[in-house]
């Protein structure tokens, strides 16, 4: 049968997406500060097949809004770096991707990039980074290089606001550039600079190695990595995107866009906007842009059940939990249902988070993967030796590799 | 056995194991030698120096590919990965030994590198440990946000000032912070997470730090520069000092300068341990030993490296120049703009040092190769593993040093010959340990006091709470 390949990821972060979720007898909100308890839950999901976890990161304390930080007491407060965290799980649980969460925003573009490129070494190619923009001021503050004003998000939402239509666009400007610094350095060596050539006393031949030269608003980069070309050559970048600026720059920059639509007309919107950007912006990656969706996922037996349950988390929060993604309290089955109807819209792929960890992550291993195995939408190629490979993404070709005139230069040797 | 006379307990032993460098003392022609890069040579490393129960293992940094002439340097092993992305690696693959990376306080901002150090050490359960350097040139800057502004005067206030803003941030969370109460619903005491707000020259700092303290609180300081403000440093803040002075004579006077200055600010003596560099070359026989240092020492120079070592000095193209006879007699090119880049030292007057490595070599009859060999490859301890091992307790009982950072020469196995045949040797004379103590942070394994307690006028109830 002839189908869309979908591919599931899992979001982790903290003791689920329920703010309340900590407190179930399931959870262990003690252990997030503990590898075992990420290497446990990576690896549920490695043995059930899914192809990816993403890892959750900000520059700071977690905020509810783009506010002041409020030290909530009855939420879940504090964070290991996403980035070595993930490194940690690597080097013990293989064949998944793992795709930690690195802001653009106050960190050095170099060492993001040779942070990822080491975990695609580690991983032995099942690297990927979740690009995120900080525009929070307090998170500015702990770096003290310049203020971002407080976004007020309802401001935004009543009409055009120039300073902060600006602002955004600045803040992803500079994520592009981080992007576009990383995928040079990546690039930078290539796949054969290593030569061990004891005759002429050279460890690597210095022409495969390239200068990345990148000149921005930001910041400047002369290159080349000090990392040697990983498995991948390209780790995976995935872009969370709600709007206009951020698809753009999915667009220019990203191998999985994730979007978060709350209908099936919402959907079209959105891929109708994601369209238009791809008129305005031009695409730097060779790949086609995957276009994933996102859903909070809460499961339970029957709907009812589910429904209860959240229900019985939004009351121990003291409020509703809202998300920027829907939320599907359901049966393993629905859930399904529900992502088959995405796959079938032409999606090719969902990154779920689970309410509740581990629950809900054991629900979607032990529930949702078999039915939807059952259909056969999920490409799982059993050899895949890398993430790309995993998700039918082509090898990263070599911009320097490539550009390299070889022909010439092999003509000119043989005339000298 | 032992070579201390008096009654007094024998010191113990502390020793590193440095990950092979990207230099020519690792040697890449070498048929045992696999990827620098490969995640199986780091854990291959990492759990060789765990089965000898070294204290810590010791990675250097990258920040920019060495240049030589304007040009990437061809002829040593080229490419590392991130120091602390590998560190976390490892931490998930070993169980006991210390991680330490060399971390620029230059070319990073404390409140991202104290939170990962922090979350280093969350991590490996309180194994972290941080060689704090300094770097001041443009060459390096190339490659950051910072660009080359820093002078190089402000070298050490800008790493005095990382550290004392990293260690508010590490201290400001009482350690009984979280709660974590499903029943009431509290997670944190809000007046147990305190605001770290500092304003100085180098770093403007304000919010709160995302972790609860980590097993050790601050990671092991690890200072290795010589100059009087590096002693300085360290005598305030650090924990290890990776020094140069393995010759017994230079280390026993650089132990007293060091451990005198701590008596000076009423530090303990074995509050701060003096671990010097040291190679070794091991033999069955005194002579083999000797024969098998001068084969590697001949692996470490090729002819390329000893004329390279050359040019950084004449700042000209010597190729044609025979590597086993004399020293070049043309005088070296100065310019304003040095040779060699990205390495520690640059040699700042080329004709002097040109004039002195001439007498040195007519002096002793060297060719070009053999005066390179004598300050690029040579050997810090050649024996049996007997003699080697009596070597480094005689430096540690006589205050030369309080053990040592082992480097090897091979890339990953350089310290497997190391592990089987000079620890048992150690451990049979009673200095060193023959197995971790259960749970121990490297504070603990190396025998250093515990961080002092927090103050806890750092954690104020500056925290807004929301409903």
């Amino acid at each position: 049968m002839s189908h869309t390949p979908f591919h599931l990821g899992v979001a982790l972060d903290g003791a689920g997406w329920h703010p309340a979720a900590w407190r179930l007898d399931t959870a262990r909100p003690d252990a997030v500060f503990e590898a075992d308890y990420w290497v446990s839950l990576v690896v549920e999901a490695q043995s059930a097949g899914i192809d990816l976890v993403t890892i959750e990161d900000s520059f700071g304390l977690q905020t509810s809004g783009f506010g002041a930080v409020e030290l909530r007491r009855g939420e879940v407060r504090g964070r290991l770096d996403a980035l070595l965290l993930a490194n940690t799980i690597a080097a013990q649980v293989p064949g998944i991707g793992i795709v930690p969460t690195v802001t653009t925003t106050h960190t050095e573009p170099f060492h993001t990039a040779t942070g990822i490129q080491t975990l695609d070494h580690v991983s032995e190619g099942w690297a990927g980074w979740r690009v995120q923009v900080s525009g929070r001021s307090h998170e500015a503050a702990h770096v003290g290089r310049r203020e971002i004003p407080v976004l007020d998000p309802l401001r935004a939402a009543s009409g055009p606001d120039e300073e902060q239509t600006a602002l955004i666009r600045r803040l992803f400007g500079e994520a592009v550039d981080a992007i576009e610094v990383a995928r040079r350095l990546w690039d930078s060596w290539e796949d054969d600079a290593v030569i061990r050539d004891v005759p002429t006393g050279r460890f690597i031949d210095r022409e495969r190695l390239h200068y990345v030269d990148f000149e921005g608003e930001s910041f400047s980069v002369k290159g080349p990595s000090i990392v040697p070309r990983s498995p991948q050559g390209q780790p995976l970048v995935f872009v969370l995107a709600h709007q206009q600026v951020p698809y753009e720059l999915a667009v220019a920059q990203a191998d999985i866009v994730g979007v978060t639509p709350h209908s099936d007309e919402h959907l079209e919107r959105i891929l109708g906007e994601l369209g238009d950007a791809e008129l305005r912006v031009e695409r730097r990656v060779n790949d086609p842009l995957r276009i994933w969706t996102e859903a909070v996922v809460l499961i339970e037996d029957t709907r009812e059940k589910a429904e209860e349950a959240l229900s019985a988390l939004d009351e121990l929060h003291g409020r509703t939990y809202a998300s920027d993604a829907v939320i599907l309290a359901d049966t393993a089955e629905n859930v399904a249902a529900q992502l088959l109807r995405w796959q079938q819209a032409g999606l090719t792929g969902v990154r779920l988070r689970p309410a509740r960890l581990p629950l809900d992550l054991e629900r979607i291993a032990r529930g949702v993967v078999p039915v939807l195995d059952e259909t056969g939408v999920l490409e799982r190629p059993r050899d895949a030796s890398t993430l790309r490979e995993r998700l039918g993404i082509a090898p990263a070709e070599n911009r320097y590799a490539t550009a390299r005139p070889e022909t010439t230069e092999l003509i000119e040797s043989a005339n000298r | 056995m032992t070579t201390s006379s008096s009654s007094k307990p024998a010191k113990q032993i502390h020793l590193a194991a440095h990950f092979p460098g990207v230099n020519n003392t690792t040697v890449w022609s070498d048929e045992r030698s696999q990827s620098q890069i490969a995640f199986s040579s780091f854990r291959h490393f990492a759990q060789n120096a765990e089965r000898g129960k070294f204290d810590f293992l010791f990675l250097a940094e990258g920040l920019r590919l060495r240049e030589t002439r304007g040009l990437i340097h061809d002829l040593d092993v080229v490419g590392r990965p991130n120091t602390l992305a590998i560190l976390a690696a490892l931490a998930g693959v070993t169980s006991n030994i210390g991680l330490v990376g060399t971390l620029s306080s230059t070319f990073n901002e404390p409140y991202e590198l104290a939170r990962q150090l922090a979350t280093l050490d969350h991590l490996s359960g309180g194994r972290a440990g941080w060689n704090i350097v300094t770097t001041s040139d443009a060459f390096h800057g190339a490659n950051f946000r910072r660009g080359q502004f820093l002078d190089l005067a402000d070298r050490y206030t800008r790493a005095q000032e990382f550290f004392d803003v990293s260690s508010q941030l590490w201290d400001s969370w009482a350690d009984d912070a979280i709660v974590a109460d499903k029943a009431s619903g509290e997670f944190a005491r809000t007046s147990g997470i305190g605001l770290v707000d500092h304003h100085g020259p180098q770093f403007d700092v304000t919010g709160y730090a995302t972790l609860p303290p980590s097993p050790q609180r601050h990671p092991v300081i690890v200072q290795a520069g010589d100059s009087p403000d590096g002693r300085d440093f360290a005598t305030s803040s650090a924990d290890v000092i990776f020094s140069r002075h393995a010759d017994f004579e230079a280390g026993r006077a650089f132990y007293d300068d060091v451990k005198g200055r701590l008596d000076a600010v009423g530090r303990p003596r074995d509050s701060l341990k003096i671990l010097p560099a040291a190679t070794f070359i091991l033999g069955d026989t005194h002579a083999e030993a000797l024969e098998r240092s001068r084969e590697i020492s001949r692996l470490q120079v090729s002819p390329q490296t000893a004329i390279s070592f050359l040019e950084q000095v004449w700042n000209t193209d010597l190729s044609g120049y025979d590597v086993e006879g004399p020293l070049p007699e043309i005088d070296p090119v100065v310019t304003a703009e040095g040779g060699a880049k990205g390495r520690a030292h640059v040699h700042t007057d080329p004709i002097a040092t040109a004039n002195a490595w001439r007498e040195q070599a007519e002096a002793s009859g060297w060719s070009i190769r053999e005066l390179v060999i004598s300050f690029a490859a040579k050997h810090t301890f050649v024996g049996t593993p007997t003699v080697v091992a009596e070597t480094i307790n005689r430096h540690v009982q006589e205050d030369a040093s309080d053990g040592f950072v082992i480097v090897g020469n091979t890339n990953p196995t350089g310290l497997d010959e190391f592990v089987d045949r000079v620890i048992p040797e150690l451990q049979e004379r009673g200095v060193y340990r023959t197995d971790y103590d259960e749970g121990a942070t490297l504070h603990e394994t190396l025998g250093l006091p515990p961080v002092p307690a927090r103050s806890t006028s750092t954690v104020a109830g500056a925290a807004l709470v929301s409903a």
